[in-house]
C-alpha cells in the first residue's frame, strides 16, 4: 500500500499511520489481501482504542492463531450471525460503564453481511447502537473457497456459480442500510485510503449507529494477480461501477474520488476493470451490456438521493 | 429481614436479577418467558433498576448480545423458552467455550411440531452437553434463590462458566406464590461486583475466540471439564452461605427427602417432584421405604451425591420430563452410566418418562407408579427398564 496518491493531481500527506504499533507484522493473510490494508486505515483513526467484534470470514483467520495475534487491538471472535449483536451488547455494557474513549466496530465480510448476519445487522441499526459497522466485501465466500453470496456481482464466476456464473446483481446493503434511517452510511474502497480515513474520522464523531461498506478486491477469489489489488479497487470507481459516497443528513453526499464519473463520458469502459480479473473470464457482451445498464440505474439513484 | 411477596415464578426470575443488580438484558418475547423481560422492563423504566436493557429482534442475537456485554464487563441476563432457546443454541456454546460468566432462566416448554406451550424439559435438558452449569427450581422461592445463586456460581473464579436455571412455564413461570426477598444490602455484600476471568473494554488490547490448534482447543476444554468438577463444591459453599445469611439452604447438588432409611428412591428434577414429594409422603404412611432424590443440578451431574444416597439401595426410579428419541430419559442416562463407576452390582433401576408436552402428571399417577415399582421389585420380578408413561 502507497501512503501517497500519485495519480491525483496533488499528492496528499501521508496518513498518521503509526501502522506496524497497530497492525502487526507476521499475519496470515494471502498476498494482496485488502484486509490488513484497511486495518491500517482503521488504525490510523483508532490506536488501540478499537473492539473489533469479528464473525466467521477471512480475518477470522487472518489475525493469526492462537496465542498469537496480529492486531495490537482488542478482538472478540463470534460466530458468523452475530456480529452486529455481540457488538451491540459490549457498546451498551461500555455505555454502562462509562467508558466513552473506545470505539466498538463489528468487522463482518459481506456473507457475514448480507447474507447470515442481515438479520441481527438490521436489528442493531433499528436500535441505533453506537458502534461502527464494516462490511468488507470481498463479493464471495473467500474464507471457504470463493462461494457465492448475495453481494457477488452478475456475471462473476464462483465454486458455486461455475459455468454460468452469477445470474443475479449484487444486493446493495448500503442502501438497505440508508432505508433503516441510520445516522451515517458510507461506501468506501481500500484503494482510497484518505477517503476511507476521513469517513472514519466522521464516523467516529457521530453518535449512533454508522455502516461503511468497503470495496475489497480480493485476488484469490477474483483471480488476479496479488499485485493489482489497488489497481482493480480504482478501476471499479473509475468505471462508475463502485460509487463513493456519504449518507448523512437525509441526503448523498458524493465523495471526491467518484465525482467526476457523476458524467458517464468520464467513465471508463467496464472491460477494463472486468478484464483483469479471472472471474469474469467467460463474461459475453450481452452480460457485459447488463452491468452497464445496472451501473446507470445505480448512478441515477445516486443523483436523485444527493 | 427480608419481606414475604405473591410472585409468579417468572417474576422471581426477574426479582432475583434485580437483586443482582444486573447492567445489561438482552430478550426476545416468547411464550411462557415473556413475563420476566416485561418485568425487567418495568423495573428500568420505573427507575428501580439501573440496567439497559436491549430488545433484540432474535433469541440468537439476545444471547450474542448478551455474551458481548458480559465480555465488556457487565453483569449480564437474558431468559428464553423452547424453540427460542433452540435458536440461541450456537450461542449456548459460544458463551460456556469462551468462559464468559453470564446467567440464563429457562422457563421451559415442549419442543415443536407440532406447537405447543405446555412445559416438559426437552428444551432444557437439550442443552446438557453445551458447557453450562444447569440449575432447575420446584417452586417460586427456589427460582429466585437459585437465580441469584446462579450469579454467584457463575463468577466464581474456580468456574468462570455461564448458568442456567430452569423453571416450568406456567407451573412456575405463571403461578403466584409466597416468596421472601432479601434485604438488598446482605445481597451486595455477599455477591459483591461483576467478576470475570478478563474483561475486553479496550483498556489494553485482548483478543478472544482466536483460532486455535487442536492441542490448545483441547486444553481449553479440558479446563471447562475441570471447571465443572469445581462447581459441585462451589455450588454447595453457595448453598450454605446462603443458608446461613437469608435462611434457606436446599441441600446442594440435589435434596433429599424421606431419604434417611429408605431403600427405594424416586428421582427427579424440577416442578413436578413436588407432587412426587406428595406421592412418596403418602406412601410412607402406609409402610413403603421410599425417599425422593431431587435433582438441582444436572450439570454438573451429582454422581457421587446419589450414590451416597443409594448405595445401599434395592430401586431407584428415575422420572424424566424429556427424551433422548433412540435412548431413554437423559436423567435416567446420566445416573446409570454415573453409578456404574461404583459398582458392578447396581440397584435395580427403572426410567419412566412421562409429561411429556405438558400432560399433567398428578401425585396419584406418582403414587400408582412408584407402588407398582416396589411391588414388582418386592414379588422378585424385575421391572422394565423403560417405560414411557402416557395417559389419557
Amino acid at each position: 500500500m502507497t501512503t501517497s496518491n500519485p495519480q491525483s493531481p496533488k499528492p496528499r500527506p501521508p496518513l498518521p499511520y503509526n501502522m506496524r504499533e497497530v497492525v502487526l507484522p507476521g499475519d496470515a493473510a494471502c498476498p494482496g489481501c485488502p484486509i490488513p490494508m484497511a486495518w491500517k486505515v482503521l488504525s490510523a483513526v483508532f490506536g488501540e482504542k478499537m473492539i473489533l467484534v469479528i464473525p466467521a470470514c477471512c480475518s477470522s483467520v487472518v489475525v493469526g492463531a492462537y496465542p498469537g495475534n496480529s492486531l495490537k487491538a482488542s478482538v472478540v471472535h463470534v460466530a458468523f450471525a452475530s456480529a452486529a449483536a455481540v457488538a451491540s451488547g459490549i457498546a451498551e455494557a461500555l455505555r454502562k460503564r462509562g467508558i466513552t474513549d473506545v470505539q466498538v466496530i463489528a468487522w463482518a465480510g459481506d456473507g457475514g453481511t448480507a447474507d447470515i448476519g442481515m438479520a441481527s445487522l438490521s436489528g442493531a441499526a433499528e436500535r441505533n447502537h453506537d458502534i461502527i459497522y464494516i462490511m468488507y466485501d470481498n463479493e464471495a465466500y473467500m474464507n471457504t473457497g470463493i462461494q457465492r453470496s448475495s453481494s457477488t456481482p452478475y456475471g462473476a464466476w464462483t465454486t458455486t456459480t461455475p459455468i454460468i456464473g452469477k445470474t443475479e446483481h449484487k444486493k446493495d446493503v448500503a442502501k438497505i442500510m440508508i432505508a433503516h434511517g441510520v445516522p451515517y452510511v458510507a461506501t468506501a474502497s481500500v484503494a482510497y485510503p484518505h477517503d476511507l480515513y476521513a469517513k472514519l474520522q466522521r464516523a467516529k464523531k457521530i453518535r449512533g449507529f454508522k455502516f461503511i461498506h468497503i470495496h475489497a478486491p480480493c485476488p484469490v477469489g477474483w483471480r488476479f494477480d496479488p499485485k493489482y489489488t489497488v489497481r482493480i479497487g480504482k478501476l471499479a470507481v473509475e468505471t462508475g461501477l463502485w460509487i463513493l459516497y456519504e449518507y448523512y443528513d437525509g441526503k448523498i453526499h458524493l465523495s471526491g474520488p467518484s465525482r467526476p464519473y457523476i458524467d458517464p463520458k468520464k467513465r471508463k469502459p467496464i472491460i477494463e476493470y472486468l478484464k483483469l480479473q479471472g472471474r469474469f473470464k467467460k463474461i459475453t457482451e450481452d452480460k457485459i451490456k447488463e452491468i452497464e445498464k445496472y451501473v446507470e440505474q445505480h448512478w441515477e439513484w445516486i443523483k436523485r438521493h444527493m | 429481614m427480608g419481606k414475604l411477596v405473591a410472585l409468579t415464578g417468572n417474576y422471581a426470575v426477574a426479582y432475583a436479577a434485580k437483586y443482582a443488580r444486573v447492567d445489561v438484558i438482552a430478550a426476545y418475547p416468547i411464550t411462557p418467558q415473556t413475563s420476566i423481560v416485561e418485568k425487567l422492563a418495568e423495573l428500568i423504566e420505573s427507575g428501580e433498576l439501573d440496567a439497559i436493557m436491549i430488545r433484540v429482534e432474535s433469541e440468537h442475537s439476545a444471547l450474542a448480545a448478551t455474551f458481548g456485554a458480559a465480555v465488556a464487563g457487565a453483569r449480564a441476563f437474558t431468559a428464553t423458552s423452547s424453540q427460542g432457546l433452540l435458536y440461541m443454541h450456537e450461542f449456548v456454546h459460544w458463551t460456556s467455550r469462551a468462559r464468559i460468566p453470564a446467567v440464563m432462566a429457562i422457563v421451559t416448554r415442549a419442543l415443536a411440531p407440532p406447537w405447543n406451550i405446555w412445559p416438559d424439559h426437552s428444551d432444557f435438558m437439550d442443552q446438557r452437553d453445551a458447557g453450562w452449569i444447569m440449575g432447575f427450581a420446584m417452586d417460586n422461592q427456589e427460582v429466585f434463590d437459585l437465580t441469584l445463586q446462579a450469579f454467584k456460581i457463575s463468577e466464581d473464579p474456580r468456574v468462570y462458566l455461564p448458568v442456567m436455571i430452569g423453571l416450568e412455564g406456567f407451573i412456575l413461570g405463571h403461578t403466584t406464590m409466597l416468596v421472601e426477598l432479601p434485604e438488598q444490602e446482605v445481597v451486595d455484600q455477599w455477591l459483591g461486583p461483576r467478576k470475570q476471568e478478563y474483561v475486553i473494554d479496550g483498556k489494553e488490547p485482548l483478543a478472544l475466540g482466536n483460532l486455535a490448534w487442536p492441542e490448545d482447543t483441547e486444553e481449553m476444554f479440558m479446563e471447562i471439564q475441570k471447571a465443572m468438577d469445581n462447581a459441585k463444591k462451589v455450588i454447595k459453599e453457595v448453598d450454605e452461605e446462603y443458608g446461613k445469611l437469608f435462611g434457606r439452604k436446599y441441600g446442594g447438588l440435589i435434596q433429599c427427602i424421606n431419604c434417611e432409611d429408605a431403600k427405594y428412591f424416586a428421582v427427579s428434577m424440577g416442578a413436578w417432584s413436588g407432587d412426587l414429594i406428595e406421592a412418596v409422603n403418602k406412601l410412607r404412611e402406609e409402610g413403603y421405604p421410599i425417599g425422593v432424590i431431587r435433582i438441582r443440578f444436572c450439570r454438573p451431574f451429582p454422581y457421587e451425591d446419589i450414590w451416597e444416597k443409594v448405595k445401599n439401595s434395592k430401586g431407584v426410579i428415575v422420572f424424566d420430563r424429556s427424551i433422548s428419541f433412540g435412548a431413554w430419559g437423559p436423567l435416567f442416562t446420566d445416573l446409570l452410566t454415573g453409578l456404574y463407576h461404583y459398582t458392578n452390582n447396581l440397584p435395580i433401576m427403572s426410567n419412566v418418562v412421562a409429561g411429556i408436552g405438558g400432560v399433567n402428571i398428578t401425585y396419584n399417577d406418582f403414587a400408582k407408579l412408584l407402588t407398582s415399582f416396589i411391588e414388582t421389585i418386592e414379588k422378585g420380578d424385575k421391572p422394565p427398564v423403560f417405560t414411557w408413561y402416557h395417559k389419557r
